[in-house]
C-alpha cells in the first residue's frame, strides 16, 4: 500500500464526507458561518478555517481543535451557508471521529453534584450524546 | 379538542412550570392535552452524522406510540420537537434508514404522524386573534422579549415553523397576550446550549446569557420568554454569575411562554412552579399586578 501525504488528505476529507453527507470542496471560504456563529469568540479555529484544513487533509490539527466541542449545534451556520453546506453536520463528524477511538470528552466524574442536582436531563442527555461515544 | 401529547423528561421534573401551565391553559381553550400512554426520552440531541441511526431509535418509538393516539402529537420543549421532527422527516423521506428503524423496533411506521409545537397549535388551529378575545386578563403591556432559541426554528428546511432569521409567531403570540414585545437581535442566537455541561465548556454559556440578556435589557425587556427548559435553565442559573462579572448587569426573569399564557387564562398558582426558577418572578408579576386576584383585570 502506498503511504503518501495525498492519500492519507483524500482518506480524511472522504472520510468527513461519508459521515457528514456534504460536500468539502464546495465550500469557497466566504466566512458566513464564522461571521454569525455565536460561540466564534471562544474557538480555536473559525468554522471556515476548520473546513479549509480539512480540504487541505490537516487531520491532526482539526481533532484536536477545541472548536468541534465548541460548536453547540445551533445551526445558525447551516441556515446561512449560501453553499447549502450544514457545517454543524461536518463538525460532528469531527466529534464523531475522535469519540469512535475512544476519546470522550466528558466524563460523568468531571460533573460537579451542584450541576447534577440543578441542571435539567436534556442537558445532560444531550451533553453525553455530543460528548461521549454512546 | 384532543390532541396527543408528548411532555419529554425534563417536563415531568425540572420544567413543571412549562408542562403544568401549558395543560392547564390548553383546557381553558378547549384544548385537552392527552399525554401519551407510554413515552421515554426523545434523545435530545438529534443525530447529525449520517450512519447514526441507533440515535433516531428514540424519537422513532415515540412517534409508534403517538401513532396509536391520533394524527398529531404536540410537544413543547425545543428539544422534543426538533428531535421528533426531524425523525420523522427521516422516516418520511429516507427509504433506508426507515426500512432500518422499523426493523428495529419491529413495527411498520411510515411517518404519517404530524408532529405540532404548541405555539403552532395557538396560531393556526386557534387563531392569534381569536387568542387575543378570549384572554381572562391582558397583561397590561408587560416588556417580553421572545427568546427563539436554536432549535424551534432550524433547520428551516426540516422543521418549517417560521423564517429562522426574521421569525414573528413569538411576537404574535405575546401581542395576543397583551405584552408589549421587546425586539432584540439576539432573539434567534443559541445559549449555548449543553455547552453547559461540560467544564472546560460552560464559561461560554456565561458569556452568552451576558450578551443576550443585556441586549434584551438594552431594549427595554422587563421579562424574556422561553419555550425550552435548557434555555431557561442557561439564562437563568447563570445570571449570579453574570452579575458577579459585570456591575452593571440588571437580573431579569425568564418565564416559558406558557406561564404567560396561564396568566392570562386565569390559571391556578400552583401549576407554575416558579419555585423552580433561580431567580423568582414574583417581585416582578407583584409589580405588574399580574399575579392572581390582583391588579386590573
Amino acid at each position: 500500500m502506498e503511504i503518501s501525504e495525498k492519500r492519507t488528505r483524500e482518506e480524511f476529507v472522504e472520510k468527513v464526507e461519508e459521515l457528514s453527507g456534504q460536500s468539502i470542496f464546495s465550500c469557497n471560504q466566504c466566512g458566513r458561518c464564522s461571521a454569525g456563529c455565536p460561540i466564534v469568540t471562544a474557538m480555536d479555529l473559525l468554522p471556515n478555517q476548520v473546513i479549509r484544513l480539512i480540504q487541505l487533509g490537516y487531520e491532526g490539527k482539526v481533532l484536536n481543535s477545541r472548536t468541534i466541542w465548541l460548536c453547540a449545534s445551533c445551526l445558525t451556520c447551516d441556515s446561512r451557508c449560501p453553499r447549502g453546506i450544514d457545517i454543524s453536520r461536518i463538525m460532528e463528524s469531527l466529534r464523531a471521529q475522535v469519540l469512535r477511538k475512544g476519546g470522550d470528552f466528558l466524563e460523568i466524574s468531571k460533573l460537579s453534584l451542584d450541576f447534577l442536582i440543578l441542571a435539567p436531563q436534556q442537558a445532560f442527555v444531550s451533553g453525553f450524546r455530543k460528548y461521549s461515544a454512546y | 379538542m384532543k390532541i396527543p401529547y408528548y411532555p419529554g423528561c425534563t417536563l415531568s421534573t425540572k420544567a413543571k412550570g412549562l408542562d403544568e401551565t401549558a395543560r392547564a391553559a390548553a383546557n381553558a381553550l378547549g384544548i385537552e392535552f392527552v399525554e401519551l400512554p407510554k413515552w421515554t426520552c426523545c434523545g435530545a440531541a438529534f443525530p447529525l452524522v449520517t450512519d447514526d441511526v441507533m440515535a433516531m431509535v428514540a424519537p422513532t418509538r415515540n412517534l409508534i406510540y403517538a401513532s396509536k393516539e391520533g394524527e398529531k402529537l404536540v410537544t413543547l420543549c425545543s428539544f422534543c420537537y426538533n428531535a421528533l421532527k426531524r425523525a420523522n422527516k427521516t422516516v418520511k423521506e429516507n427509504p433506508e434508514k426507515r426500512d432500518k428503524l422499523n426493523d428495529f423496533i419491529e413495527e411498520k411506521y411510515d411517518g404519517g404522524v404530524k408532529v405540532v409545537h404548541l405555539l403552532e397549535v395557538l396560531r393556526d388551529e386557534i387563531g392569534f386573534k381569536n387568542l387575543r378575545e378570549r384572554i381572562k386578563k391582558d397583561l397590561g403591556g408587560l416588556k417580553v422579549a421572545p427568546y427563539y432559541g436554536c432549535l424551534l426554528l432550524r433547520p428551516f428546511d426540516e422543521i418549517e415553523l417560521d423564517d429562522p432569521e426574521d421569525p414573528h409567531i413569538f411576537e404574535e403570540f405575546l401581542q395576543a397576550l397583551g405584552c408589549e414585545v421587546v425586539n432584540f437581535p439576539y432573539k434567534t442566537e443559541c445559549c449555548g446550549s449543553y455547552l453547559s455541561v461540560s467544564p472546560e465548556t460552560s464559561e461560554v454559556v456565561a458569556k452568552r446569557t451576558y450578551s443576550i440578556l443585556s441586549s434584551a435589557l438594552r431594549n427595554g425587556a422587563e421579562a424574556i420568554a422561553t419555550t425550552c427548559p435548557l434555555c431557561h435553565f442557561n439564562l437563568d442559573q447563570k445570571q449570579d454569575e453574570v452579575a458577579a462579572e459585570h456591575r452593571e448587569f440588571t437580573k431579569i426573569p425568564v418565564l416559558y411562554f406558557t406561564q404567560l399564557l396561564g396568566l392570562c387564562m386565569g390559571i391556578d398558582e400552583k401549576f407554575y412552579h416558579f419555585d423552580r426558577h433561580f431567580l423568582d418572578p414574583h417581585p416582578l408579576l407583584e409589580e405588574k399586578g399580574l399575579l392572581l386576584g390582583g391588579g386590573q383585570g
